[in-house]
């Protein structure tokens, strides 16, 4: 797939540079390649030190491992940034318009642009938000919306993550580590900062508050716990926040409020930004055998004593099944055009896009509905006959399982190999914070790059690794 | 501030402080061995008991030996307090903690555990034992220098206090527990060099060692080394400065309580019962019952203080 005909970031088709990369590569070019191995081998080191590090599922309790780092930013314009700005908040809008209705009168449904069963048969909607408004309307306060790019301006949503997006903390890490080895290349180069992410994090949560925004606020994080593969980065951003980070055992309800419980005795919590997945929320009313999460919170947040972010119950907007209808759902609620475009996408539950996906596996990416982190799923042009064979089986046995979209050419940005620059693909994921009235997108976020020459899987648990997302000022 | 992070500051420290002891230990037993002035075996024996760890090491070895003592004390997982396990130990607690520490605190503390997983990843040679025990002891004081540079006076840094100095006096409680006859004024060989090493090394595996010979100059017998590790004020691993210290930092505390914490009133009474007399008092009182009274106290009072400051549910 790294074929001369997909786009690459840095380099045009002539070898010509593109203009985002020339102050970097102006540098690049008067840098020695060894000091720059050193430097690699010393943002490692560093990584290792502050213990950004995470938690390999299925592997000893103990293990720890970095995401690999790769020390060439990726570089994109601030005009290109200002129109990719402008098509995440308006689909972010749409996600929680979207949100709403379905938890409340379902117009979207009545108006026929999307069929019940995809809603009531879906696992990700929950029955205990309808008619629940949550506090100041906001239902997705922070979102993560993945985009790839196939050629000049050609950015394509991916997924969008509404439900505990993460890898936040690896924007952070990425550029704090990228200012300390190369702080000449920030004065030479006018990059937006993401340091404020943060502070606007803390104050877009306790303006989401169920009394609305005052100072005094109590924000915590809600954690699973040190085990849990993104530990690191609930204590991260907790500790960057100043709010505690707490877990189940340390919440219990007292007086219809979620209080911790401290050294002095029980403190009510206003904001709770929780890490933890909705079914492990509360074993009242969800899974009964849930450790991790606050007997009755359900019903504090019912009669609105607290506001959980994100809300409970917004699974269902970044289902894989839901996402084949975005570009519906985003003309519906704004009345305006999709800024942004969606993949392709074919449902394997209707038998005419079955069909045509079965006759075309190898061509194709075929992932689970409800599948995350790159398990589960097909690539059809690297798959062996025998893994398209097995996966033909399990497709037929439950196509409503399934959906499919064209092998995208993602485009490539180098990374710092041993023999030199060598071109990888990428990812993006930007970072999108709402609180009543605002939605805010940090200039940059996380690229996410696939390691292995050709590979298009990008996942960290998949052997991906990360680079430094610079937007430059306009 | 949450109970929990109360609890696992109180852990991160005194695991830290149980690394340096120990490692101060090993040391001390070494010296022994190496001037082959005391019964190895035996010194071995006594330097385990002093680390409150030669119950476990005999259910699980047949006799002692040097090897086996210091692989025990130092690598063995199943030694809860071993060097290892407590670094880990402290580690986990600091991972736990890691939104009341600084950037800094942690740091230091996964350097140590990253720096000691290195050096005791094998068995550790016997040439170089000296430099390993020697990086412990530094590493652990770095992230007591960080705690003390970096992090605010205020309930967050009172934890690890008491942590250190409940840990400490328990320490110094039990290396004159497992030596108390060689400080018994009743034993009438007085100054021959076996004594003076036994005290010697009592004094060293303190670090009391310099600060004894600055206070007695070349006098000082074992009523002067009862008194400096028990009730001196200005010794910083004595039983009575490391109350003091509980009692400042527990007083800290309950400046900001509307409901005062038993804690501290336990330690006042540790404080006026049995450290505010003289040597001759403790003497009378006999010094391992005296000793075992005080082990008694300081195990009720950490009971009292997880309770207090609710540190479980």
């Amino acid at each position: 797939m790294t074929t001369a005909d997909n786009f690459d970031e840095m380099w045009g088709t002539d070898e010509s540079l593109r203009e985002p990369y020339r102050g970097f590569c102006e540098w690049l070019d008067l840098e020695n390649p060894a000091r720059l191995r050193a430097k690699q081998r010393e943002a490692e080191e560093l990584f290792r030190l502050t213990g950004i590090t995470f938690n390999v599922y299925g592997k000893s309790e103990a293990e720890e491992r970095l995401i690999p780092f790769d020390i060439i930013p990726r570089i994109i314009s601030g005009t290109e940034w200002l129109r990719l700005t402008r098509g995440i908040e308006q689909r972010v809008r749409a996600i929680n318009a979207f949100l709403h209705d379905i938890y409340h009168k379902q117009e979207i449904v009545k108006a026929g642009r999307i069929p019940e069963e995809m809603i009531s048969r879906n696992d990700a909607f929950l029955p205990h938000m309808i008619g629940v408004t949550p506090p100041g309307g906001v239902y997705t306060h922070i979102v993560g919306i993945d985009l790839v790019c196939t050629g000049p301006g050609e950015f394509f949503v991916l997924e969008d993550n509404a439900r505990t997006p993460s890898g936040v903390s690896y924007m952070l890490e990425n550029r704090e580590t990228m200012l300390q080895m190369f702080p000449e290349l920030f004065s030479c180069n006018r990059v937006q900062p993401v340091q404020n992410y943060p502070v606007d994090l803390r104050r877009s949560l306790a303006a989401s508050a169920p009394t609305g925004a005052t100072d005094d606020q109590v924000v915590a994080v809600l954690t699973p716990g040190i085990y849990n593969s993104a530990y690191f980065e609930h204590a991260f951003l907790a500790d960057q926040m100043g709010v505690e980070l707490v877990e189940g055992h340390d919440l219990r309800i007292i007086d219809g409020r979620v209080a911790m419980r401290t050294i002095c005795g029980y403190k009510p919590i206003d904001v709770l930004y929780r890490r933890v997945d909705d079914e492990f929320l509360d074993p009242l009313n969800f899974n009964p055998d849930s450790m991790l999460g606050v007997p009755g919170i359900m019903d504090v947040y019912r009669a609105g004593g607290i506001t959980i972010a994100n809300a409970p119950g917004t699974g269902i907007a970044d289902d894989k099944a839901i996402y084949s209808y975005m570009p519906e759902i985003v003309e519906f609620y704004t009345g305006e055009r999709p800024l942004l475009q969606n993949v392709q996408t074919w449902r394997c539950s209707e038998p005419d896009a079955l069909a045509y996906v079965l006759d075309n596996l190898e061509e194709l990416v075929v992932k689970e509905v409800h599948g995350s982190g790159g398990y589960g799923m097909l690539i059809g042009p690297t798959a062996t006959k025998k893994e398209i064979a097995a996966f033909r089986r399990k497709l037929k046995a439950r196509p409503g399982n399934y959906i499919a979209q064209p092998t995208l050419s993602l485009s490539t940005v180098p990374v710092f190999s041993r023999s030199g620059l060598a071109p990888r693909h990428v990812d993006l994921r930007p970072f999108v914070l709402v609180s009543p009235g605002k939605i805010h997108v940090t200039p940059g976020g996380l690229t996410r790059v696939a390691l292995k020459k050709g590979s298009l899987v990008v996942n960290s648990s998949q052997g991906g690794g990360t680079k430094d997302t610079w937007v430059l000022e306009t | 501030m949450l109970g929990k992070t109360a609890n696992g500051l109180f852990w991160m420290a005194r695991y830290l402080e149980r690394a340096e002891n120990t490692a101060r230990l090993i040391e001390t037993g070494q010296r022994i061995a190496l001037t082959r002035l005391g019964h190895s075996d035996e010194e071995w024996a006594s330097v385990l008991k002093s680390a409150g760890v030669y119950a476990a090491f005999k259910a699980d070895n047949e006799s002692i030996t040097k090897e086996g003592a210091l692989d025990w004390m130092l690598r063995n997982r199943d030694n809860t307090s071993s060097i290892r396990s407590s670094i880990e130990s402290a580690r986990q607690n600091a991972r736990l903690v890691r939104t009341a520490i600084t950037g800094e605190v942690w740091e230091a503390v996964n350097a140590t555990y990253m720096r000691t997983t290195d050096m005791l990843a094998r068995k550790v040679a016997e040439r170089d034992l000296p430099a390993v025990l020697r990086a412990i002891r530094q590493n652990t004081a770095l992230v007591r220098g960080m705690i003390n540079g970096t992090m605010m006076r205020n309930e967050i840094y009172d934890f690890p206090r008491i942590g250190t100095f409940l840990e400490r006096a328990d320490y110094t409680a039990r290396i004159i527990d497992v030596k108390y006859y060689v400080l018994l004024p009743s034993v009438s060989a007085v100054g021959t060099p076996i004594d003076n090493v036994h005290w010697d090394s009592i004094l060293r595996s303190v670090s009391a060692s310099g600060g004894f010979r600055m206070q007695y100059g070349a006098g000082g017998g074992p009523a002067d080394i009862v008194h400096f590790l028990i009730l001196d004020r200005c010794m910083p691993r004595s039983l009575a400065f490391c109350a003091h210290e509980l009692e400042g930092n527990l007083a800290n505390l309950n400046a900001s309580r509307s409901e005062p914490s038993i804690a501290q009133d336990k330690v006042r009474h540790l404080q006026e019962k049995y450290l505010s007399g003289d040597v001759a008092t403790i003497f009378d009182y006999g010094l391992h019952e005296f000793v075992q009274a005080v082990l008694g106290e300081l195990a009720e009072l950490a009971r009292q203080i997880e309770i207090d400051f609710r540190f479980h549910e």
